[in-house]
């Protein structure tokens, strides 16, 4: 039988769609461990949280953007008292300390969120249609399409925070060197502050998405899963790199899952991007954008 | 008060309390409840346990508990993981006067767990709707019970429903069939009986399995897209579910022509899948609705006395009622020990003779308010499922409306391959068959 490319190419749109969901979830890691040297164990957790939030408050009655307003302040919150509580009292201490500590944090925040609100699931429509369209005989989820855009359009407001803003400079500049940062004069404390603050708003746009995918729920903390074998690919330090791993990763996983699972039995996608990020490692430890540490002794 | 007089009224206080201490506290039947309210599968296993709790507690507030004795029982969180449940299981089962009544898992993997030790404890463990299908031979398994209808079981009334829809059974030969299921112990359980339904009615089973959690299953539906079944069944666990009814509207699959297994088919499933859930079927044990008077018992000695375990919002949907359907047969399964031991606490070994000689005809369910919540069932020793039948319901955009009456299962098929497999885990194990009166009940 002649392989199917069309189907090929379907899957292969599929994956780049499913990627650029996984990239969403990405981009928080890396802007936490471009800014303060964090891998947030957390992330997954913040996306629960804000979906959970905005989810309820609009079933008490708030309209769209007053959740979405409520929400972001809940996450600015989240992000003060996590640099008073956790950061401020663990600076100068090693790497994988503030790695456990944003294991505690997941655990807190995970059980916080679901305390307040509550652990069951909810329905959360965008009033996007997650209807297919027919493109040459392909079909195209709407909703993934407006995902995709999402993150586009995501990426290209980080972008322009970082580049042109005075508060991005600042922020780069501590993700270049903390101690050059601290000696012009930028308030590292204040840094740490923003930085989370804007990873809570790219869990709250993932919460929303993933939401509406799956319906609001514990689950959606699990996404974070998902992001793992980008960064590896991507590198822990690149907002590029995180959207190039994910499109990577998820056109990978579906390939790999139509057309090599059948033959040694299916269910391969969950392990198979993990397995394409240590093959990258070998070669590229640094992943694929990340920064080459150099250390000298 | 001055010392001396601290002094005597503590004499007194301790006159009056010490007698009070010791004095025999009222029969207590110990049922452990094992639960799992985190994780990604607390959405389903919360309203599950929540029925099984407020059941009980409505036993304690209208009738002071069964036949005189309290029910008292004590939570402990699984989060849906075999290991946790082991730990729950081995720190619960010495509670309680006689130990502990019996365990629920909730989970195939977990009721796998312990399948080795509930015999030497001599406590049985009912897994009410899930595996392993074939301890429904109790002749191997004497002490799990997988009651009411269990997997292959559903699987022939499955088979049955979709012949029933194109009108006869001879009409299966070359249909299609996707089996998208959980890559787990339960999600795999299926796959025998459908290859042995397969073989005996001409169609044909594809599988295409999703692995923990489901969160995105697009290469499963693309695959399924392409293989272009006429049929498919469902048998996901979780966030999964309302995945893959996403998923199928995606590639613009029928709904009405997916069947999911009762695990699949909560309103937790449907809610958030939205309007792509409209026409899509699912396999029952029991109703949903709060149309029953032993649920509006619940209702008015619980509810209405703020005394609910969950929010009153769960009282009538699927898995509330199915925890309820859960309790009320642990508890049937107790009140026929007592029948043959006394009114008193029962130990697991006597609730396990309870159980197996359950006969709960349709007269009993009647007397306790639960006509049409729960089919008639007669366990024995050769049957620890009971016979029970399978419903089928379709979602209509907010609520489940019956779409067959009760559906008998095939045990021309699934008797001998209960037997062949239960045996096989008794050659694997070293064990003997039960013959003669063994343990309390007859074997033939």
């Amino acid at each position: 039988m002649a392989f199917d490319w069309l189907f090929f190419l379907e899957v292969l749109i599929a994956g780049l769609l499913s990627g650029a969901m996984y990239s969403l979830v990405a981009l928080g890691f890396v802007l936490i461990f471009k800014a303060s040297g964090v891998f947030n164990f957390a992330q997954g957790a913040m996306v629960l949280l804000a979906a959970l939030t905005f989810v309820r408050l609009v079933e008490m009655g708030a309209p769209l953007w007053l959740a979405g307003v409520s929400t972001l302040m809940v996450m600015v919150v989240l992000a003060m008292l996590v640099e008073r509580l956790v950061l401020r009292q663990l600076v100068n201490q090693a790497p994988i300390i503030l790695f456990m500590a944003s294991i505690g944090l997941n655990f807190f925040i995970e059980g916080t969120a679901q305390g307040v609100w509550d652990s069951d699931v909810h329905a959360l429509d965008l009033g996007v249609p997650d209807l297919p369209i027919d493109v040459f005989g392909m079909l195209i989820s709407q909703f993934d399409i407006f995902a995709a855009a999402m993150v586009a359009a995501l990426v290209v407001v980080l972008a322009v925070f970082f580049q042109k803003t005075r508060i991005g400079r600042a922020l780069r500049a501590v993700a270049d060197d903390h101690q050059a940062a601290l000696s012009v004069g930028i308030p590292l404390q204040t840094i740490w502050v923003v930085v989370w603050s804007v990873a809570g708003v790219v869990a709250l746009v993932a919460g929303l998405v993933w939401g509406s995918k799956l319906g609001v729920q514990f689950s959606i903390s699990l996404v974070a899963l998902k992001a793992l074998p980008v960064l590896i690919l991507g590198g822990f330090t690149s907002v590029p790199g995180a959207i190039i791993g994910g499109l990577i990763i998820g056109a990978g996983e579906k390939l790999a899952e139509v057309f090599i699972g059948p033959f040694v039995g299916g269910a391969i996608e969950s392990w198979f991007p993990y397995m394409l990020a240590m093959v990258f490692l070998l070669f590229r430890p640094q992943g694929l954008f990340g920064e080459k540490i150099i250390e000298r002794v | 008060m001055n010392l001396s007089e601290f002094g005597r009224n503590s004499i007194w206080a301790a006159i009056i309390a010490v007698p009070m201490m010791i004095s025999p506290a009222a029969a207590q039947q110990f049922i452990p409840v094992t639960t799992y309210d985190t994780g990604p599968y607390a959405v389903n296993g919360q309203p599950f346990m929540d029925g099984f709790v407020d059941y009980l507690k409505m036993l304690n507030a209208r009738d002071g508990g069964i036949n005189g004795v309290k029910l008292t029982w004590e939570e402990c969180e699984t989060g849906y993981k075999p290991d946790r449940f082991v730990e729950c299981y081995e720190r619960l089962k010495n509670k309680g006067e006689a130990g502990a009544s019996l365990f629920n898992p909730l989970g195939t993997g977990l009721t796998y767990a312990v399948i080795d030790r509930a015999p030497q404890d001599k406590i049985p463990v009912i897994s009410l709707g899930y595996g392993r299908t074939d301890a429904s031979d109790g002749r191997v398994f004497p002490y799990i019970f997988p009651m009411v209808t269990n997997y292959w079981s559903q699987s022939t009334a499955k088979i049955k429903f979709i012949g029933q829809k194109l009108g006869g059974m001879d009409k299966l030969k070359g249909q299609k069939i996707a089996n998208v299921h959980h890559d787990s112990a339960y999600g795999k359980e299926t796959i025998p009986v459908l290859a042995k339904q397969a073989e005996i009615y001409g169609f044909e089973v594809t599988h295409f399995p999703v692995t923990h959690p489901g969160l995105d299953q697009k290469a499963t539906w693309l695959q399924i897209r392409q293989y272009k079944p006429d049929w498919v069944i469902l048998r996901g666990w979780g966030v999964m579910n309302q995945t893959a009814i996403k998923e199928a509207a995606r590639i613009r699959f029928p709904r009405d022509q997916m069947i999911g297994v009762w695990w699949s088919c909560a309103e937790q499933d449907t809610v958030p899948a939205g309007a792509a859930a409209d026409g899509y079927i699912c396999a029952g044990f029991h109703a949903a609705g709060q149309d029953f008077p032993l649920i509006q018992d619940i209702l008015k000695h619980v509810y209405d006395k703020g005394d609910g375990a969950g929010p009153k919002k769960a009282v009538g949907t699927i898995l509330w009622n199915r925890g309820v359907v859960n309790a009320f047969l642990s508890v049937a399964g107790i009140k026929t020990a007592q029948k043959k031991f006394g009114n008193k606490v029962m130990s697991g070994e006597q609730v396990r003779w309870g159980l197996e000689n359950l006969n709960l005809t349709a007269a009993d369910i009647g007397s306790q308010g639960a006509t049409g919540l729960v089919p008639p069932l007669k366990l024995s020793c050769l049957d620890h499922e009971g016979g029970g039948g399978v419903k089928f319901q379709q979602w209509v955009g907010d609520h489940w409306e019956m779409v067959s009456d009760w559906i008998e299962t095939d045990q021309s098929i699934v008797r001998p391959m209960i037997e062949a497999s239960a045996a096989k885990y008794a050659a694997e194990k070293g064990l003997t068959l039960r013959t003669g009166m063994s343990l309390g009940s007859e074997c033939p």
